[in-house]
Order: C-alpha cells, then structure tokens, then sequence
C-alpha cells in the first residue's frame, strides 16, 4: 500500500505544533496502525530526522496506553457506522484503509489532557479523578472470602461490563465539550453496581465529579460521541447513572 | 517522566458542577415543555372560531378569581417562566463557556460519528429561539409590532398577522427550530435527570423527544397555515 500520513508535530509542551506530511510506499495492509508508525519512524531514524513520538504498550487492546485521532476519530472508531467494530489504535489495521488514502494523525485535544511531545499526551487528569473517589476502602491483612457477600446478576454483569474501560480518554477525545463523563460514568456505575461501593457510593460521586471539573474537562451535553468512540464499547446510560448518583448525593 | 501536581482550587459543590447546572436546565427545560403544550391548546382554541379564541384569552385572565386579582393567575405563571428562562439560559451558557475552554485548540479534521443535527444545534438554536421569543412578546403581548393591522380581539389580531406569507415563514422556521431543541432536550433532560440508565430507556427518551418534537411544532403550525392558506378565517 501507498498511503501518506498528515502527522502533528510538536517539539515539546510549550512549542508550537504544525502538520506534517510524510509518504509511505510499502505498507503492507496487515500490519496494525501503530506498526505503521514504527515504520515511518524507522525510516526517518536513516534520514536522521527525529521520530515521531506516541504512546503504546500492551499493543493488545487491553492496557489503554495507546490512543490517536485518526481521521477525525479517535481510535478511528465510529461505533460500527463504518462497519468496522470498535477497537484501540493498536487493534485497528492498514487494511481499514485505501491504497492511496492521506491519513491524517492527531493527538487528543483537551485542555486537561495536555500535549508532551507529538502525539502523546499527559492523561494524569484521569488518575487525580479516580485517586479523588474511584475506589472502595477495606481493611488489608485478611482478604474476606470472595462469594461471602453475593450479588445479584444482574449488577454483577453490568458492573463487569463497565469496568472494561480502560480509562485511554478516546471519549474526552471524541466529545464536543472534551467532557470526561463517560470515562467518570464508567467508574462510578462499575463501584455504585456493587455491595463493597455502597459505603463511600455518595462521598465518590461528589469527589470525582469535582475533581472532573476541576481538571478543566468540559460538561457533557448527551450527544453520545464518546460511545461510538469507546473501545470498550461504554454505553451512554452510565452518564445517566452518573447523574442519578449526583442528584441522589445531594439529599444524602 | 514527572507528573504534574494541580494547585488545589477550591472544590465544585455538587450543584454548582457541570452536572448541577445540567439539572438546572433540565429542570427549567422541563417547566417549559409543560409550558408550550398548554399554548398550544390555547392557540389550538382558533379551530372553535374567534369567539372561543377570545374568550379563552380572556378567561387566562379572570383565572382564580375572586381569589387572585385580575391577571393573577397569568402573572404567578409569568414569573415562574422568567426564572425558569433565566436558570436555563445562564446554565446554557457557563456549560457553552466551560466548553469551549476545555479545548481551546481545535482538531484539524473533525468528523462526528453519532451526533443528531438536533444536538449540534443547540446552542445557536437555543440563542435563536431567545431571539424569536423576544420578537413573539412584542408581537402578542406588548403590542408593538403591529402586523397586518391593530385590533382589539386576540382573535382578530392572529388571523390579520397571519394572512402576512412573510410572518407565517418566521413562525414556520421558529418552530422547526423549537422541534429541534426539543427532539435532543428532552432525551437529554431524560438522561441529566438518570432516567435512561438502560437501552431501552435510552431508545424510549429518545422517541419521546421525537414525538413531542413532531407534537408540539405541528400542533402549533395548525393556525398559522390555516390561516394563511384561508382554511381559518
């Protein structure tokens, strides 16, 4: 495959980016996104020119390292529209794209999730929300035994299925208002869903809510783009149960 | 690398969160949906003929007497909408501020995926919509924009303004307007208040925007082109 790639390119924190454009001619269409990458970098190490900088690691869809805006679309996900399920920049392969195609590569834009350097960003924002609420307080020493307090199904599935956020931000990403509800709506239904979230479950919604705020992250305004950009395929009614959580906090 | 630490600022109380000013303007947003549902009966009220029309204006006005005085009843309703605009338009407006700060540096290919045409409309709808209340109040209630002539019936005030092609369109596009904020405020308002925390529910607050949408703008569309087209005369 012949592809050119529209990269951004910024020197550091503080250094004003500009698009780049950089021709590949031997891309071969099973080689994932990011292996792309590294063979543009490869390349532009011989020429001497610095390599483009981005975050991976797992390269399995699992660890939430990896993340860009491919096409306008972070992960280059569009919740199926495109016929293609939902996956991580890692996961997403060249054949997804046409022989000839210009690709064009952005980092995540939010205020909260800061540029460091080309592609990546500083995601802290998204450890001082869950250090401010997303977790349960228990007494180390003696681990009680596990089925000793038993859930109903139900919440069980659905505190499962939210908790495979894998916090990589392609919601703040992908919303108009750079809102993180979605990824704040996944931990606070994944906790408020079971019995070991109950004791904290009103000081939690507050706390993380504040910090959210705080962080410089925009207010969600239900337009569901953060969905149809989760990898893990978050649905939109966690926002929901956020809220719900928020007002019932306040007559707590 | 290093982490950055934050300077702690003062910490958002709940109802001063982004998702407390959300329930503000759920909530107000709600008051008006209950309200343009009862203008409409009442401007459906043509339909009977003038005579009815003008009697229903006049009874909004008599309404709860002798224990309210004249023009009580429209007056308690008339405030509670101001508060409701003032709480959903300020509410509207610190979140458009909030979100324009959180991205201050804007993609330079930007494709939406899931958004409704409705959604990404209203703000700028909501601002014309504001825009066309003003208009409507000058028209209806403060009597300064005379169309089609000066009359003292209601009735015959209506049906002269609405022979005017030109007043009926700015009627007709207001209320596309108005079908638009409605289809995503009050799935939106559904899913601020935590209504729709399943599929279905999503699905179910979603068709209920729809219909009210569809409601709402057709109910209140009858008596412009109605008259207009010479069906109400």
């Amino acid at each position: 495959m012949r592809i050119k790639v529209r990269i951004w390119r910024q020197d550091g924190p503080a250094a004003q980016g500009k698009l780049v454009d950089y021709d590949l001619d031997d891309i071969s269409e099973d080689m994932s996104f990011l292996e792309m990458l590294d063979v543009l970098n490869e390349d532009l190490n011989e020429r001497g020119v610095e390599p483009v900088a981005f975050d991976s690691d797992c390269r399995e869809g699992i660890c939430g390292m990896c993340g860009l805006v491919i096409n306008g679309r972070p992960h280059g996900n569009t919740g199926g529209r495109d016929g293609e399920a939902n996956t991580t920049t890692c996961q997403l392969h060249m054949r997804s794209f046409a022989d000839g195609e210009t690709i064009t590569i952005e980092p995540w834009r939010a205020d909260a999730f800061p540029v460091i350097r080309d592609l990546v960003v500083d995601r802290t924002a998204f450890d001082r929300i869950i250090a401010a609420g997303g977790f349960i307080s228990a007494n180390t020493g003696s681990a009680p035994e596990a089925h000793a307090v038993p859930v109903e199904k139900k919440r069980a599935d659905r505190a499962f299925d939210v908790a495979t956020c894998i916090g990589c931000g392609a919601c703040v990403a992908a919303c108009p208002n750079a809102s993180g509800m979605l990824f704040v709506g996944a931990k606070i239904t994944h906790l408020a869903e079971l019995p070991q979230g109950q004791p904290e479950r009103w000081t939690r919604v507050q706390a993380m809510v504040a910090e959210h705020d705080a962080d410089g992250f925009g207010g969600c305004t239900n337009i569901g783009e953060c969905s149809a950009a989760c990898p893990k395929d978050i649905p939109l009614d966690v926002i929901s149960t956020l809220n719900k959580d928020l007002r019932r906090s306040m007559l707590h | 690398m290093a982490t950055t630490t934050l300077q702690k600022k003062k910490p958002i109380s709940p109802m001063h969160s982004t998702i407390g000013l959300k329930l503000m303007m759920a909530v107000s947003g709600l008051f008006f949906v209950l309200y343009v549902l009862l203008h409409m009966y009442g401007n459906l009220k043509i339909l009977s003929g003038r005579a009815a029309f003008d009697e229903y204006a006049h009874h909004l006005r008599i309404l709860g007497e002798p224990m309210l005085p004249y023009g009580g009843a429209l007056w308690i309703f008339r405030i509670l909408l101001l508060l409701a605009l003032v709480a959903h338009v300020y509410s509207a407006f610190t979140l458009w501020k909030g979100a324009g700060e959180a991205r201050s540096h804007k993609y330079a290919v930007r494709s939406a995926a899931a958004a409704t045409v409705s959604s990404r409309w209203m703000r700028w709808g909501g601002v014309a919509l504001l825009a066309f209340v003003v208009f409507h109040l000058f028209q209806f209630t403060w009597l300064q924009i005379n169309v089609g002539g000066e009359f003292s019936s209601p009735a015959a005030r209506v049906v002269a303004a609405f022979g005017v092609w030109w007043l009926t369109l700015i009627y007709v596009v207001a209320l596309i307007a108005l079908a638009m904020h409605l289809r995503h405020g009050v799935w939106s308002a559904c899913q601020t208040l935590g209504y729709t925390s399943t599929a279905r529910a999503r699905r179910t607050a979603n068709a209920a925007g729809i219909v009210l949408a569809v409601v709402v703008a057709g109910g209140f569309l009858i008596p412009p082109l109605g008259i207009l087209f010479g069906a109400i005369k």
